[in-house]
């Protein structure tokens, strides 16, 4: 659906890599272009017209934020890099000032890359422990395995709301409440969540959330930190410098604003976050309950053609989103990428930057099809077109 | 070469690849090599004797152009010296690099003759050279 939107479905080409990043539609591409063709200017700064509309432009998008995952406050919404920013600010602003020497944090071995280095760094700094809550047969979080691995030295729990390796969504609102009976913060990395299904942080009670807007029909370069405002208060700014300080006569006498521009500092990436705005803006049009309820046909689509296929190893028969990892009988994952892409077919190989999941699932690489709602099944029939002739396949990889 | 011969040889080294085996004795130099903007991860080993490599071994995941490519590369350099070994290396690249070589010197390696044509499978095929001339000029030193 919508494909008119998006101005490269009307290339030759099939892109299944969504969970990497989403393709852009025009209205974004647009909104980035009026900005830096009719207002240009600094935000925060001017006493001029411009740059107010640009305020305007800027804050609005934090308003469409606010409402899009269902913040209390305005302030709680933080603009940032990426997903990997957030989850960086989450845990060095915050965390390392929190946490003592033994203290646990609990994540799993199919988080992505940004939501473990961070905590690996703090137990090399600060002496705590980083556990994993064991994953089922699935590759499953459940709310007792969560349970199990919980003692009083846990303080964290963070998880991505759903992964990029599998797709699984995890109980998000049953973990919070579990975690807050046990004074446990919860951190979601809802980079491949917010994009798909709707995120209520009020109803979720999540403490600290970061996504990215690339994944989400938004722009590169940017993305949000959402903390509960009380804990936000909190979180120590890494970055220091213009637009976030009140005065600075002297080291001594630093004052810095009041949220979230104080987690803002320095020019930010304008055209990013009014980019994300309208992304956002696009997808509320769509609705996000369409998007996950399309996404789940045609992964269904999918999967039921590949399941007959006896040299194709499915790793997720499961899972929440748009996401099918497999195998192809003994061909290196990366070979079986540039057989597709042969045939204008983008498909991600690789570990998807969750290293640590060989440990649980035994394989060190998957192809990854991720879908999104533009997707269609004659894109789907193309590919297992393909992915059905095994001779092909090893005659072409190379 | 013919495109059929190149084939042949590459799924022959892929599918039956020599010296695939981990050395951990002491005699043997350890090197991993890996391409950043894919997921190829090998770990060479080689033996010097004095100038001349006497051994190299593998083993590690990649893709089939990259496993064949260190087959074909290891059955060349044994018992080359250093010095040799660098000219075959730097003629593989040159190849690679679509520019003229010494083609009688690369034997089998010659099936990558067209790899530069496909951009990121390239570094693929360059992948286990890259480990290779690290350590011998790590030797050298
Ligand atoms: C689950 C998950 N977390 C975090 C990230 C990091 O997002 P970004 O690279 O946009 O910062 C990704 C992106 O691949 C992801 O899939």
């Amino acid at each position: 659906m919508n494909r008119e939107d998006f101005p490269l479905l009307s290339e030759d080409i099939i892109y299944l890599d969504n969970s990497a990043t989403s393709l852009k539609p025009k209205c974004v591409i647009n909104k980035m272009n009026e900005y830096y063709e009719k207002y240009p200017a600094n935000a925060h700064r001017g006493d001029y017209d411009l740059s107010f509309k640009v305020d305007q432009e800027y804050e609005n998008t934090r308003e469409l934020v606010k409402k899009f995952i269902n913040a209390k406050y305005l302030e709680e919404v933080v603009f940032t890099s990426g997903a990997t920013e957030s989850l960086n600010m989450i845990v060095n602003g915050f965390f390392a000032n929190y946490l003592e020497k033994d203290d646990e944090v609990l994540i799993t071995t199919s988080e992505h890359a940004s939501n473990v280095l961070p905590w690996f760094r703090l137990v090399k700094k600060l002496g705590i422990k980083v556990k994993y809550i064991p994953l089922d047969d699935h590759y499953y979080v459940t709310l007792d395995n969560v349970k199990k691995m919980i003692n009083n030295k846990t303080k964290v729990i963070s998880i991505a709301g759903i992964t990029n390796v599998i797709g699984d969504e995890r109980p998000i609102k049953e973990i919070t409440k579990l975690a807050h009976d046990n004074n446990i913060f919860v951190v979601v990395d809802g980079a491949q969540m917010v994009p798909h299904i709707k995120v209520d942080v009020k109803d979720l009670d999540i403490d600290f959330l970061a996504f990215s807007g690339h994944k989400m029909c938004g722009p590169t370069g940017i993305g949000v930190l959402y903390g509960k405002k009380e804990l936000l208060e909190h979180l120590e700014p890494i970055n220091l410098g213009g637009g976030m300080n009140e005065s600075f006569d002297n080291p001594d006498e630093v004052i810095l604003k009041e949220l979230p521009t104080r987690l803002e500092a320095g020019t930010p990436n304008i055209a990013g976050v009014i980019g994300l705005g309208e992304a956002i803006k696009y997808l509320n049009n769509i609705g996000l309950d369409k998007i996950i309820e399309q996404e789940h046909k045609l992964r269904k689509y999918l999967i039921d053609k590949l399941i007959p296929i006896k040299h194709i190893d499915i790793i997720n028969i499961e899972s929440d989103s748009g996401i099918v990892a497999f195998n192809v009988d003994k061909v290196f994952s990366q070979d079986v990428a540039y057989f597709l892409n042969k045939y204008n077919i983008c498909v991600r190989a690789g570990n998807h930057c969750a290293k640590i999941l060989k440990s649980s699932v035994g394989v060190t690489n998957t192809v990854r099809v991720s879908l999104y709602f533009y997707n269609t099944y004659e894109e789907i029939d193309n590919l297992v077109m393909l992915l059905s002739d095994y001779e092909k396949i090893v005659k072409e990889m190379i | 070469m013919e495109e059929e011969t190149k084939r042949a040889i590459i799924m022959e080294h892929y599918e039956n690849p020599l010296h695939r085996v981990r050395k951990d004795n002491e005699d043997y130099i350890k090197i991993n090599t890996n391409n950043s903007s894919c997921i190829d991860n090998l770990d060479i080993y080689i033996k010097f004797n004095k100038d001349i490599i006497e051994d190299i071994t593998f083993e590690g995941e990649a893709c089939a152009i990259s496993i064949s490519s260190t087959s074909i590369m290891i059955n060349n350099l044994i018992n080359k010296t250093k010095e040799e070994a660098l000219e075959y290396i730097h003629n593989f690249y040159d190849m690679t690099n679509g520019k003229e070589y010494n083609e009688e010197l690369l034997k089998e390696g010659n099936a990558y003759h067209d790899i530069y044509k496909q951009g990121n499978r390239k570094n693929c095929a360059t992948l286990p050279y890259r480990g290779i001339e690290k350590a011998i000029l790590e030797s050298l030193k």
